[in-house]
C-alpha cells in the first residue's frame, strides 16, 4: 500500500472514532458559539473607540470562535495519539509496513474533521446571525480554507505534545497553554486600539494576531494580501514546524528498526 | 504460513538508561513450527526479548534472526514475517473488531478483496462473526485477546509472538486460546513464541520452554526434560500432632533428601514412585500417625525453584519489590 493509501486508512479510523465521541464534539464546537454571544453583545460599545475598524462586534469577533475551535481541535489530535501510545495501539501499527509520515498526517484526520464542522457551523451561524462578508462568497470560502488549516496547525502542535510527552493528561495540560497565545492576540481589540505597550508588543509578536487577522480582513474590511499573506504564512510556518518536529519525536517514539 | 527458518538469537541484550540490563545476554534456538514457551516472573525480561524479537526495540548487544533476518538490518523484512499479540491488547475502545481487521489488512497492503475474505475468515476463525460489527469496549477480555490474535494473523504471518495472551481471561477463555495456539502451530506449521508466567500454560501448551530470570535464561527444553532435570517426585507428609514432626523427619531421611514444601510438612525428594509404599509402611511401623500423605510429581515450579532459588511466585514479588526501589531510588 502506498503512502496515500495508508494516510487514508489511519486518518479513516481518526474521523470514525472522533464521530463515535460526541463528547469530544459538542463542547468543541458550542463552546466559542458561546463566547461569539456573549463577547458580541457585551463588548460592542468597543465598536464605538475611534478608529474601530466596523461597528459590529460580531462580525469583528467571529474569527475568534474558528481560533477556538482549532485550539480545541489541537487537544483533541493530542489526546487521540497520546492514548494510542499508552494503550499501545501505536505498537500494533509500528508491526505494519505504516510509513511514520503516513501516522502523523493520517492522526491529524480526526482534527480537520473536527476543524472542517467548525467551520461549517460557524459559517452558518455567523451568517444567519448578520455577519456579511465584504469579500463575499470567496472570502467565506477563503476563510473556511484558512481555519481548516489553522486546526490542521493547531492538531499538529497536538500531536508533537502527545508524541514528545506520551500522556494524555500532560496534552491537555499545555492545552490552556495555547490558550494564552489567544488572550495575548489582538482576539478582543485591533493592535492599533491596544493601549497598553506591552500587551501590544506581545500581540505584535503573536502569530495567532496574524492568523485572526487574515480571517477578519475577509468579513470586515475586503481583500487584503498583505493581511491573508501574514495568516498563510504562519499558518503553513506552524503546521510544517510542527510536524517536522513530531517527525522527529516519531522516530525516537517508534524506534523499530 | 509456514515457517522455515524459525528464530534464533546470540547474547541478545538489552540495557536501559541508568545500566540497567533488563535483558542479559541471551542465546535462543526456536525451530521452525515449534511452540517455545518463554517462562517468567513479571519483570524477568520477558516482554523486552518480545520487544527484541519484534524489532520494536533495537538490542544493546548481541544478534538476532527471525524468520531469517537480522531484526537489526532488516526490520521490515522481520516485521512482514511476524505477528504479534503484544501484552495487552491494544485496541481502540470506539471501533467494532471488523473495522480492526479493516485497519490492519489495509496497513498490510492487502487488496479489497482479500480483506474482506481475511476478514471473514479471521472472524470466524476466532468466534467472533456475531460480535464483529460492535464497538470493542462491548467485548470481554476473551474477546478482546481473540481479536488480538486475529489482528496479528491477517497478513498470514509464518511466526507468531504471543506475550502473556492469557493473562487475565477466565479458564474457558484461556483454554479456548490455547487450543487456537495449538492448531496454528501443529496444524499451518506457525512458529509461536509465547511468554507466559503460567507453569501450566507452559507444560500444556509449549514444545519447549526456556525459563528466564533476572534477564537470564536458567534453563531451556522440553517440559519433561526440565522435570526430569530435577528429576524425583517428592513425598509430603502432615503429621497428625506436630510433636511427632522429629520422628516423621528421622524415618523419612531414608528414602530421600529433604525439600522444601508446605510449612505443616516434611517433604522428601524420592528415587521412584515406589517407595511412596515403603514409606507407608515405615511410618506405620514406627506407630506415627499422619494427617495426610501426597505424592508430588515435579513441575515446572519445581525447576524454577531448583534453579533460582525462588519459586516462581515468590521471584513475581522480588521482581516487583526491586523495580519498585529502583523507581523510587
Amino acid at each position: 500500500m502506498n503512502v496515500a493509501g495508508q494516510v487514508l486508512s489511519i486518518a479513516g479510523r481518526s474521523v470514525t472514532r472522533t464521530f463515535r465521541q460526541p463528547a469530544m464534539i459538542i463542547p468543541n464546537v458550542t463552546f466559542p458559539l458561546l463566547l461569539l454571544a456573549i463577547n458580541s453583545n457585551g463588548l460592542r460599545a468597543a465598536t464605538h473607540l475611534p478608529g474601530f475598524p466596523t461597528n459590529s462586534f460580531l462580525d469583528f469577533f467571529i474569527p475568534i470562535s474558528f481560533m477556538q475551535g482549532a485550539l480545541f481541535a489541537s487537544g483533541t489530535a493530542g489526546v487521540d495519539l497520546a492514548r494510542d501510545i499508552d494503550s499501545g495501539f501505536l505498537n500494533r501499527l509500528a508491526l505494519t509496513p505504516m510509513r511514520g509520515v503516513a501516522l502523523l498526517l493520517g492522526q491529524l484526520g480526526g482534527a480537520v474533521a473536527i476543524g472542517t464542522i467548525q467551520a461549517v457551523v460557524y459559517l452558518g451561524v455567523g451568517i444567519a446571525a448578520g455577519v456579511r462578508f465584504e469579500t463575499g462568497v470567496a472570502g467565506a470560502l477563503v476563510l473556511f480554507v484558512l481555519a481548516v488549516l489553522i486546526a490542521l496547525g493547531f492538531g499538529a502542535v497536538g500531536i508533537l505534545i502527545a508524541l514528545r510527552t506520551g500522556s494524555g493528561e500532560a496534552v491537555q495540560s499545555v492545552f490552556p497553554l495555547l490558550f494564552f497565545l489567544l488572550f495575548v492576540s489582538s482576539m478582543n481589540l485591533p493592535r492599533n486600539l491596544i493601549e497598553v505597550n506591552w500587551f501590544r508588543d506581545l500581540a505584535t509578536v503573536n502569530p495567532v494576531s496574524y492568523m485572526i487577522e487574515a480571517m477578519r480582513t475577509l468579513v470586515i474590511s475586503g481583500w487584503n494580501a498583505q493581511a491573508l499573506g501574514l495568516g498563510f504564512l504562519f499558518t503553513f510556518l506552524m503546521i510544517g514546524l510542527a510536524l517536522a518536529a513530531s517527525a522527529a519525536s516519531l522516530r525516537s517514539r517508534m524506534a523499530r528498526t | 504460513m509456514r515457517d522455515t527458518h524459525g528464530i534464533q538469537a546470540e547474547g541478545l541484550a538489552r540495557e536501559f538508561k541508568g545500566g540497567i540490563r533488563a535483558v542479559d545476554g541471551i542465546d535462543l534456538q526456536v525451530s521452525p513450527g515449534e511452540i517455545y514457551g518463554f517462562l517468567g516472573p513479571n519483570g524477568a525480561g520477558k516482554s523486552t526479548t518480545v520487544h527484541m524479537l519484534t524489532t520494536l526495540l533495537p538490542p544493546t548487544a548481541g544478534w538476532a534472526r527471525v524468520a531469517g533476518f537480522d531484526v537489526k538490518k532488516h526490520g521490515p523484512q522481520v516485521r512482514g514475517a511476524i505477528g504479534a499479540a503484544l501484552q495487552e491488547a491494544a485496541l481502540d475502545p470506539f471501533l467494532t473488531g471488523r473495522e480492526h481487521l479493516r485497519l490492519q489488512s489495509s496497513l498490510h497492503g492487502l487488496s479489497r478483496q482479500e480483506r474482506l475474505r481475511r476478514t471473514a475468515d479471521l472472524l470466524e476463525r476466532v468466534g467472533l462473526t456475531q460480535a464483529a460489527d460492535r464497538k470493542i469496549k462491548g467485548y470481554s477480555g476473551g474477546m478482546k485477546r481473540r481479536l488480538d490474535i486475529a489482528l496479528a494473523l491477517v497478513h498470514e504471518p509464518s511466526i507468531l509472538f504471543l506475550d502473556e495472551p492469557t493473562t487475565g481471561l477466565d479458564v474457558q477463555s484461556r483454554s479456548a486460546l490455547w487450543g487456537e495456539v495449538g492448531r496454528l502451530a501443529k496444524g499451518e506449521g506457525v512458529t509461536v513464541f509465547l511468554t507466559t508466567q503460567y507453569l501450566e500454560e507452559a507444560d500444556v501448551l509449549a514444545d519447549r520452554v526456556g525459563i528466564i530470570h533476572r534477564g537470564n535464561i536458567v534453563a531451556e527444553g522440553t517440559p519433561e526434560a526440565l522435570r526430569a532435570e530435577i528429576g524425583r517426585p517428592t513425598v509430603e507428609v502432615v503429621p497428625h500432632e506436630q510433636g511427632d514432626r522429629p520422628r516423621i523427619e528421622e524415618t523419612l531421611r531414608a528414602f530421600g533428601p529433604p525439600t522444601a514444601g508446605s510449612p505443616d510438612a516434611v517433604s522428601v525428594r524420592i528415587e521412584e514412585e515406589a517407595d511412596l509404599a515403603n514409606i507407608v509402611r515405615a511410618l506405620d511401623a514406627a506407630g506415627i500417625h499422619v494427617a495426610r500423605i501426597q505424592l508430588h510429581e515435579p513441575t515446572l515450579d519445581d525447576v524454577f525453584l531448583a534453579k533460582t532459588g525462588t519459586s516462581l511466585e515468590g521471584a513475581a514479588e522480588d521482581e516487583e519489590e526491586e523495580q519498585l526501589e529502583t523507581v523510587t531510588a
